[in-house]
């Protein structure tokens, strides 16, 4: 039941916000947040004791032999950790700010984060395909509405794009349903064994959504000018949460029910990853774009975790759940300070920035940890994961390890140089102005800082998790075949 | 039975209530009520079909399958006389004929899943078709529905020729009319069956405006006044499609006789898809892309007839049920506006903002988006077709072209949300309001719980 309060929460406060106006829709939906966020705290502690009453199925849709069926694993309840916590830390954050239409704005909010909660915590394909969904559609009301000049073009891009990836993919679920002699369940589609060529085929289909999502080169060309584009809000929740969708289905969806399927593809997806991190870094580089440098910076990370998840090893996959905790926190820092800046200052461009560090000091602290974090230097939390994957992709061939290591180095670079140009070097007439953080900017930093050190140190209760996984069990059944 | 009955003497009275009626409103209230009368009438209907009763000496056998679709197709009505029917009277004088006229078709559309012989099947794509014509042309000063009645008549009746050459070509080979008795399963197919089955995928290809036979739909919609092309655009279609599937599942099907039209109706599907949906995308005005609209998602219902599976039959009710009330459902929004155009939505948002996020549910659904009856919908016959082998390759166009379909729907909706504008309504009330209410629940419901109608089947 805990379980299903986690998606219902969202879902019923972020109807009602829609009738709420300006301040009191952005309280309720900090408490909304809250609250769901106490909930997964609780179904946390449930998990160590009982993992069993996680568990909730009814019927759904009979003639189809559909369920409403969803229950939490240590990768759900990971990911279901990351967007709970999450959706409060953005609300934190915007909190002094006020949007036009607020009702509609944190209405739609809390509706994708239950779109978001429900493709975590799903167990049916076919209920995971319609929250898939549902977690894209006020992702496309948002940042056409409260997004840049160029929003409505870039957005539905990026919707298109999605869309046309997932239609393939619900291709893909019919198929399966079928020869699963009618059942949506996981746990049919996981236990079906289909013939190589099937899954061959299949692979594609189901890869494609997946990539769309995460994003994978070269798939990636609707995310950079939609980072740009959106309000920062939902920037936060599309780079720190929802390409997490890509990682997590590849997880839960494509590895344990098309094994022989990723065996077949598993280099040529590697391949890919692999380019778009060298790729996505050069480009990162070169950019002079506050918010395009991060969004690169995104594709890099999740190009090296897209890696390791199709290394198939269990070292890459424990690292790619840390990772995919801790990234999401990372980057929600990153955008914090991104969108400070931008509101304070309203430029994005670096060349125009510099000397904020003498300005505003506890902002230029702030960033610093966090783009270290992003670096994933040792005693940060980005450390551990990034190792482990590394570890894991070296065990697969070394030579992709190798180059994807280079990232790890463009990584500084432009990480560091953004550093440089934004908060040293002289100031000028603008960045003189800068005001240092606010109470509420402050208090959402100050949690990530903390989550970033203290995972760096102790990152022991998210390998727990990550080992807690039923996953193992996929990949012993690709090793055994 | 009873509910055919019901329709045709309500036409009737209708016209005479004309006579002595002359308050507008009252007439539509009439109709609204006859709408309700003949939903009971198919109720008693139902209750005594129990399986399915064969009546008039093997004419009509009323099934569940004809029951429930006749009552989508009446429910659907009732709620478009609730949002369009204060829209008749801009038309012309008449109102009373044309609601009569409306129940007139209503009564073809009850034998449409639920003919039992093939001159029942003509008498029923006859009587649906014949008041269009006349309803299509009703407004008679304007050049445009003068057009558009002429080019309906006319390739309506070469069409009822194929249609009717095609029967027979067929009582020559079989020596029956009743669908049930023909027999073609059993051995080799001749030459003359099998020009009668094809003769007759091709008019009923033309009836639902398949491509290539749906020349005659961009300007008859387009050219018909819009009220009216809300209602031939959905039930009538959708009518159309169940007699298509009632005919090609009982007579032609079974063993290896489905292959023998299959292939012609999947290139045929093939074809609809890509012209309906590539041709949308480049309208300029809402109604005419709406006309495109329906030639797209005719494609996908052909995806129920090719795949000639009992998941199919499902598909088709559902998709009956959510594409007739998301089409009226835009209609109606497209009645009270003063612009046709995309650019006469823009800004509707600010101004009526509950017309804007019905129609956008209503666009939702059409695109076949989660939560909107219209996934579902598209998603029973798209797995019908996986269901039935060797059509993967026209289930993966096909969610391609939904993709694409999403172009043109989400257009209106950006108009509406995302551009300024000052887009002009005609007045609205606040009953209006309610009706459109209603169907957006509908269309929501059902794309949550689509059990919810299917359990009737």
């Amino acid at each position: 039941m805990l379980t299903v309060l986690l998606i219902l929460i969202p879902l019923i406060t972020g109807l009602i916000t829609f009738g709420l106006k300006g301040p009191g829709a952005k309280v309720f939906s900090l408490l909304s947040s809250l609250a769901t966020l106490a909930v997964a705290a609780v179904a946390w502690t449930q998990f160590q004791s009982s993992p069993d009453s996680l568990q909730f199925t009814a019927d759904w849709i009979p003639q189809l032999n559909s369920q409403f069926k969803v229950g939490l694993d240590g990768l759900s309840l990971m990911l279901v950790l990351l967007t709970t916590i999450s959706f409060p830390l953005i609300f934190i954050t915007v909190f002094s700010r006020s949007y036009d239409r607020a009702g509609s704005f944190y209405g739609l909010m809390l509706l994708s984060q239950a779109g978001l909660l429900g493709v975590f915590l799903a167990y049916d394909a076919l209920l995971f395909y319609f929250f898939w969904e549902l977690a894209l559609i006020p992702v496309y009301f948002l940042c056409s509405m409260w997004g840049g000049e160029r929003a409505v073009p870039v957005t539905f891009k990026f919707f298109v794009y999605t869309f046309a990836g997932s239609l393939l993919m619900l291709v893909g679920i019919i198929y399966i349903y079928f020869q699963t002699e009618g059942s949506f369940s996981w746990q049919s589609f996981t236990s079906l064994s289909l013939s190589n060529g099937e899954q061959s085929w299949l692979f594609w289909l189901f890869f494609v959504a997946f990539a769309i999502k995460m994003p994978v080169f070269p798939f990636h060309t609707w995310q950079p000018d939609t980072y740009e584009q959106s309000p920062t809000p939902v920037t936060m929740v599309l780079s720190g949460v929802m390409v997490k969708m890509g990682l997590f289905g590849v997880m839960r969806w494509l590895v344990p029910v098309l094994p022989q399927g990723v065996y077949m593809w598993q280099e040529a997806a590697i391949v890919l990853s692999v380019i778009g991190i060298i790729y996505a870094s050069c480009i990162a580089i070169m950019q002079s774009d506050l918010k395009k440098l991060i969004a690169y910076s995104s594709i890099a990370h999740i190009g090296l975790m897209s890696a390791a998840i199709f290394a198939n090893n269990e070292q890459s996959l424990a690292g790619v759940q840390v990772q995919m905790f801790n990234h999401g926190i990372n980057i929600i820092g990153l955008w914090i300070i991104v969108e400070v800046i931008e509101q304070r200052l309203k430029v994005k461009n670096m060349g125009e920035l510099g000397g904020i560090a003498t300005y505003a000091p506890r902002l230029a602290i702030l960033l610093v940890i966090v783009s270290l974090a992003n670096i994933a230097l040792p005693l940060t939390n980005g450390f551990i994961g990034e190792f482990l994957m590394f570890s894991g992709l070296f065990q697969y061939n070394p030579w992709f390890a190798a180059i994807a290591g280079i990232a790890v180095i463009l990584a500084a670079v432009y990480m560091l140089r953004m550093l440089q140009k934004v908060l040293f070097g002289e100031a000028n007439a603008l960045t003189a102005t800068t005001t240092d953080l606010k109470s509420g900017e402050m208090l959402a930093m100050a949690c990530i800082v903390a989550v970033i050190f203290v995972l760096g140190v102790y990152p022991k209760p998210l390998l727990d998790l990550a080992a807690g996984i039923g996953l193992q069990d996929a990949v012993a059944a690709v090793i055994t075949r | 039975m009873n509910a055919l009955i019901t329709t045709a003497v309500f036409g009737i009275v209708l016209m005479f209530v004309g006579l002595f009626v002359k308050n507008k409103q009252q007439i539509k209230y009439f109709a609204i009520a006859g709408t309700i009368l003949a939903f009971i009438a198919n109720w008693y209907d139902g209750t005594l079909a129990g399986g399915s009763t064969v009546l008039l000496h093997g004419m009509v056998e009323v099934s569940r399958f004809s029951v429930l679709f006749n009552g989508v197709a009446i429910a659907s009505t009732f709620l478009y006389f609730l949002l369009c029917g204060s829209a008749f009277e801009r038309v012309g004088e008449d109102v009373a004929d044309y609601f009569a006229l409306v129940f007139f078709i209503l009564s073809g559309i009850m034998l449409s899943g639920s003919f039992s012989n093939m001159l029942m099947l003509f008498l029923a794509i006859e009587i649906i078709s014949i008041p269009q014509y006349i309803l299509a042309g009703a407004d008679k000063k304007n050049l445009k529905s003068n057009e558009a009645s002429l080019k309906y008549f006319l390739t309506g009746s070469f069409t009822t020729g194929i249609l009717l050459m095609g029967i027979a070509l067929l009582y020559g080979a079989t020596g029956t009319f009743n669908i049930r008795e023909m027999g073609l399963g059993a051995g080799d197919l001749s030459p003359l069956a099998l020009c009668g089955i094809i003769l007759l995928a091709f008019a009923l290809a033309f009836k639902v405006s398949a491509a290539p036979f749906h020349f005659w739909t961009p300007d008859v919609y387009d050219g018909s006044p819009t009220v009216f092309t809300a209602f031939m655009a959905t039930v009538v279609k959708a009518a159309s499609f169940i007699a298509f599937m009632r005919l090609f599942y009982v007579s032609f099907t079974g063993g290896s006789l489905t292959h023998h039209w299959q292939l012609i109706i999947a290139l045929i599907t093939a074809a609809t898809l890509l012209i309906g949906n590539f041709t949308a995308v480049f309208q300029q005005s809402v109604k005419r892309m709406l006309a495109y609209s329906s030639i797209a998602q005719a494609g996908f219902m052909l995806f129920a007839i090719v795949s000639d599976n009992e998941m199919a039959t499902q598909g088709m009710i559902l998709y009956a049920a959510a594409y007739s009330v998301a089409t009226i459902g835009v209609f109606a929004v497209l009645l009270k506006m003063k612009d046709y155009t995309f650019d006469g939505y823009n800004g509707l948002a600010r101004k009526e903002p509950l017309l804007a996020l019905v129609t956008t549910i209503f666009l939702l659904s059409l695109a076949g988006i989660p939560l909107t009856a219209g996934f579902f919908a598209k998603y029973f016959v798209l797995s019908a077709a996986v269901q039935a082998g060797g059509l993967l390759w026209l289930v993966i166009l096909g969610v391609l072209c939904a993709a694409i379909s999403a172009y043109y729907y989400f257009r209106v909706i950006m108009a509406m949300y995302f551009k300024t504008g000052d887009a002009e309504t005609l007045p609205i009330t606040g009953g209006f309001k309610a009706a459109l209410l209603l169907a957006a629940a509908i269309v929501i419901t059902l794309g949550v719980f689509p059990g919810l109608l299917l359990q009737f089947l």
